[in-house]
């Protein structure tokens, strides 16, 4: 009987996703849409929060004033991402703690781009430019998730992330017309970024298992590959806009398809980095356990301070 | 982790005479907080005329199995609408 019923139900959800409805925290919803969704949300939720170290290194050495107060909004910034990506992931009834948790402990991924470490400034506008440009390209299609508190919180993330890509942007522009040193400093970010922000979209199409079932229930919209494409179209002209050379000798315009094609990424490197050997993965980790652990008088105090107000009333 | 945090929901003025708007939430251990958490993540860019915080538990919502008969009243009274009533051909601004 109970089975019956639910099949029923996923009949009437899967038409809901089909018409196209947004699907709200107190409705009905299959255990694997709401397993699914607690992963990849909370996991994008990780990846704001963790995203702030690499750039973090580079707040107190930025060259100019202006250049800080965008460095500092922009990393404020991916912290209140994380932030609006925790609050939508409770609504799926699970506590932001054990979510926090679940990073310190290791057991939960994050985006493998923040397991680079940021050598040179010049990372800060790359970064902007290529790992923001990825984060974008992403965003903008899961603002259209079919569960509505994620594709809010997209939305709320695109309005703000335009402003991370374009300062990045300027600082490579900036350093591409400037000296030769700094033409080669910038050269070698774009030759130290440019796969690992391919990577970001995650596997092959036919290697990602959980693409096809993400698609068909409308938490995605694009595949990984036509989404890394696009990136791949939009980014190679902006590159010679500023005479910069990606690293990639089988890049190449097909008229027919309009695409640039690409080489192949080197997905053992991948599967390293998520695995948790990548360059920074042990030192990423650290700074968020410290920093949790350096925080706790904090929150001890703002709760004791509202305790005594509580008990004064 | 045992911090005491309780959720609430923040509601945004962003136009003078206008409705607050829901934007989202934040943990907080106090009201007070909670309004300054709101300022930091919802207002980073633009200065709201008003901020309300109101604890989540505190809000009662209706049920998706409420759409039916719940609804209904509001959803069955044409004559609630201008349209439903005819005027005399060539009466004007009634």
């Amino acid at each position: 009987m109970k089975a019956e019923s639910e099949t029923a139900e996923l009949e009437r959800f899967e038409a809901r996703i089909d018409r196209g409805e947004r699907i709200e925290p107190k409705d009905w919803m299959p255990d694997r849409y709401r397993r699914q969704l607690v992963r990849m949300m909370s996991q994008h939720a990780h990846s704001e929060i963790v995203g702030m170290l690499p750039e973090g290194n580079w707040i107190t050495r930025a060259p100019n004033l202006r250049r800080k107060m965008a460095l500092l909004a922009k990393v404020q910034d991916e912290a209140g991402h994380g932030l609006y990506l925790y609050s939508a992931t409770e609504t799926l009834g699970v506590a932001r703690e054990e979510l926090v948790d679940q990073l310190h402990a290791g057991t939960a991924k994050y985006s493998s781009i923040f397991n680079y470490p940021t050598l040179t400034w010049a990372d800060i506008g790359v970064i902007g430019w290529f790992v923001d440009g990825a984060a974008i390209v992403n965003q903008t299609m899961l603002a259209k998730s079919s569960f509505g508190p994620y594709a809010r919180a997209n939305v709320r993330i695109c309005k703000e992330e335009n402003f991370h890509k374009k300062q990045g942007f300027e600082i490579v522009a900036t350093l591409a017309s400037g000296t030769d040193a700094q033409r080669a400093m910038v050269q070698d970010a774009v030759d130290r970024w440019w796969w690992p922000s391919l990577m970001m979209f995650g596997p092959h199409d036919d290697d990602s298992p959980n693409s096809q079932v993400l698609l068909r229930w409308g938490v995605k919209r694009k595949s990984n590959d036509t989404l890394r494409q696009h990136f791949v179209n939009i980014t190679v002209p902006q590159a010679r806009a500023v005479d910069l050379e990606l690293p990639d000798p089988d890049l190449e315009y097909d008229e027919e398809s309009g695409d640039w094609t690409f080489g192949e990424i080197d997905w053992d490197e991948f599967y390293r980095v998520i695995g948790g050997d990548g360059p920074c993965n042990r030192e990423r980790l650290n700074a968020r356990r410290e920093a949790h652990a350096e925080g706790q008088w904090v929150r001890d105090a703002a709760t004791a301070y509202a305790k005594k107000h509580a008990s004064r009333q | 982790m045992t911090d005491a945090s309780e959720l609430y929901e923040v509601f945004l003025q962003l136009k003078q005479g206008g409705p607050h708007e829901h934007a989202g939430n934040v943990h907080a251990p106090d009201a007070e907080m909670a309004l300054q958490n709101a300022r930091d993540v919802y207002a980073r860019r633009f200065r709201p005329l008003s901020i309300w915080v109101v604890r989540s538990d505190h809000i009662t919502s209706s049920s998706p199995s409420d759409d039916g008969p719940f609804f209904d009243p509001g959803d069955d009274k044409p004559y609630r609408h201008p349209s439903f009533y005819t005027t005399p051909r060539g009466v004007r601004d009634v």
